[in-house]
This record gives structure tokens, sequence and C-alpha cells, in this order.
């Protein structure tokens, strides 16, 4: 699938640019795009870095473990296969509260460090069905108060800059729904073993 | 709101440091075994990083979206979307960064308080940068199939476009 994508938006590109004669900025845009990718990654370092280090304090001092049981009536329902496992259940809590915080910068590394340890117990290509759910969970918005649009629409002057407050929660509310729900389908579909459908090849 | 946003992490750096110095956690000593572990994880996901950069920096600087939108422009004018944010629908699960300019641009060319503006903001709130997610975090695990990652965060994201038109129009105008 990921090679489907990847081979999909560059060979559209690369039509796309012939079609409208824009060689000149795509060929620009190959190296320069891979230089972004490294730029990015080297601010990223300090971010991991630095989470992965509170990260660890938070496991080892018992705070994951009490985010873990006040999130447990979401996330054992929302994840049942790491009900007995409360390493993964305080990472997943982790990534969940920096998301909900709208700390981006700390949910990538808290979700990679989820990601491995799920990986961990489920080796392979085949991603589980529990590290499927946190991707699509990560891919949907569960920020509280979107900071920065605020700050981008009082910087152009609106009256009332967090005046959508609830069009964005009902919005990114029934977005997630929709996703989770999608997976819980999926998975049931697949539990029922009527799952010989496309997602299991 | 906006100093609350701003507290938020040195907050919650705080409660972390001093909840493990008051539960005699060597609160250095394990931060430098956890960020030994990032600099492992950063250069693990780098290759996919470039990867899916450069392909987004591809499509972008291909025009590819404009040919898209100018496609299904009787499709947007049918459903009564303004044509302003078919772009921004299509960039937001490829491009964060590039989702976010274009909503600059929406609300200085639009007004923020305007319904174009207010669908703008609402759209680019509502959701994360898809993509970049399912790849970041599937590569640094190695996984090949993705099974049903790709529908269900693309279901996601559709609902996203379709209710944040309908909330502005429900709720009305906010000036």
């Amino acid at each position: 699938m990921i090679n489907a994508i990847w081979f999909g938006m560059i060979a559209l590109s690369l039509v796309s640019a012939l079609a409208q004669g824009r060689m000149p900025e795509l060929s620009a845009a190959v190296l320069e795009g891979a230089a972004d990718a490294v730029k990015l990654s080297i601010s990223l370092l300090g971010s991991m870095c630095a989470w992965l280090g509170f990260l660890r304090i938070a496991e080892k001092s018992g705070l994951t473990g009490l985010l873990a049981r006040a999130f447990s009536p979401v996330i054992d329902r929302l994840f049942p296969d790491y009900r007995e496992d409360p390493e993964i259940k305080g990472k997943l809590c982790m990534n969940i509260s920096a998301n909900l915080l709208g700390l981006g910068n700390a949910a990538t590394p808290l979700g990679l460090s989820a990601m491995e340890a799920m990986a961990q117990k489920h080796p392979g290509p085949v991603p589980s069905r529990g590290m499927i759910l946190f991707v699509v969970i990560n891919t949907a918005s569960l920020q509280l108060l979107p900071v920065n649009m605020g700050a981008m629409r009082a910087a152009c002057g609106s009256t009332a800059p967090f005046g959508i407050l609830p069009q964005i929660w009902l919005t990114s509310l029934c977005s997630l729904t929709a996703a989770v729900l999608f997976c819980k389908l999926a998975e049931s579909r697949r539990a029922l073993g009527e799952g010989r459908g496309p997602w299991n090849s | 709101m906006e100093q609350l946003g701003a507290a938020a992490l040195p907050l919650i750096v705080g409660a972390i440091v001093l909840f493990g110095f008051f539960r005699d956690v060597d609160v250095f000593d394990v931060f430098l075994e956890g960020a030994k572990e990032g600099i492992a994880s950063s250069l693990h996901i780098l290759p996919t990083l470039i990867g899916l950069i450069m392909a987004v920096s591809m499509v972008r600087a291909s025009g590819l979206l404009d040919l898209l939108c100018g496609l299904a422009e009787p499709l947007t004018r049918g459903l009564g979307l303004s044509p302003e944010i078919l772009p921004l629908a299509l960039l937001r699960p490829i491009s964060g960064s590039g989702a976010s300019a274009y909503t600059l641009s929406l609300l200085e060319r639009f007004g923020p308080d305007s319904p174009t503006g207010q669908i703008a903001s609402v759209l680019a709130s509502s959701t994360e940068t898809t993509f970049y997610a399912v790849t970041v975090y599937f590569g640094a695990c190695q996984c090949k199939k993705l099974r049903y990652t790709v529908p269900a965060a693309l279901l996601g994201d559709i609902t996203a476009v379709v209710l944040s038109v309908l909330t502005v129009n429900w709720f009305g105008s906010v000036s």
C-alpha cells in the first residue's frame, strides 16, 4: 500500500508538471524535499531526546501508571489487547495526553515509543489491530485548544479568534469517531472470519 | 487563552520532573537514559522522512493540486463548497506546513470571520497530517502492510471536510 501511494505521488507529480510546464519547479523540489527532511529531523532530534527523557522519568516515578489508571475506562475499551500491559498503556496515555494538550512536538516521540513497544509484542510486517487503531487516532486531531489557529486568526484581525471552538470540537469528534468506528468494524469482520477482504492480504 | 497555551509545556515538564524528584528518582540520570534512545529513534525515521517529504514537495511543486481542483470544480460547485476550500482539503492530509500557509492566505484574503475563513480554520484544526503519521509511525516499526489504516484515516479526513462546512453553516456567524 505504502509503495503504491509513494509511487502514485511521484508519478502523478511528473505527469502534472509535464502537462503544466512546471518541470523546473519539480526539479528543484526533489532535492529541496530531501534537504527539508534532514532539517526537520535535526530539529526533531532535540525534541525527540528531550521527550523520551521526560517519558523515562514519568515511567520510573509511576506518573505514567497513574495516568494509565485514569484513562483506563477509555483505553481498555479501545485497546483491549493491552489491558494487562501497564508499560504499553502508559505510553499510549502519554501520547494521547500530549495530543489533547496540543504538544505536537511531544506527541511524535511518545507515539513512536508506544509503537515500538507494541511492535515488540507483535513482530513482523503485519501490524496488530492495536497498532493500526493507534496510528489512526494519531491521524485525527484530539487537541482541546487549537492555540496556533487562535493566534493565526487573531493576527488576521478576527473579532473572535476562538469563536469557532464549538465547530472545531464537533468536527474533530465526528472525524475521530468515524475513523475509530471504521477500525472497530474492520477488526470485528476479521475476528468473525469473514475477513478475507482486501485488508488482510 | 493564548497564555494558557504557552504555559502548558513548562507546567507539564515541571510536573514530570517534580513528581520524579519527590518519588526519589534520579531525575537527571534517568532523563539521560531516555534521551539516549531519542538519537537512535531520530536516525531510524530519517529515511522515511526523506522519502515522504520529497514526495510531498514534488506534489506541491508540480501543480498537481491545482490540476485536481480544476477538474473537481464542477463537483464542488454542485455541492455548494467554495472552490478555495478544496485545495485545503487535499493539502491538509499530506502537508501540515503547506496547509497552514494556505489557511493563512485564505484568512488574509477572505477575513477570518467570513464563512470561507471559518471553514478553513475549522478544517485545518480538526485533523492531523494523515500521511505523516502513517508513514512515520509504521516506518519506525518496520511494518510493511497497512491493512485498513489508510481507508480508516481517510474516512476521518472526509468526515472533517463535510462537518467543517456543516458546522460553520449551523452555528452561523461568530461576529
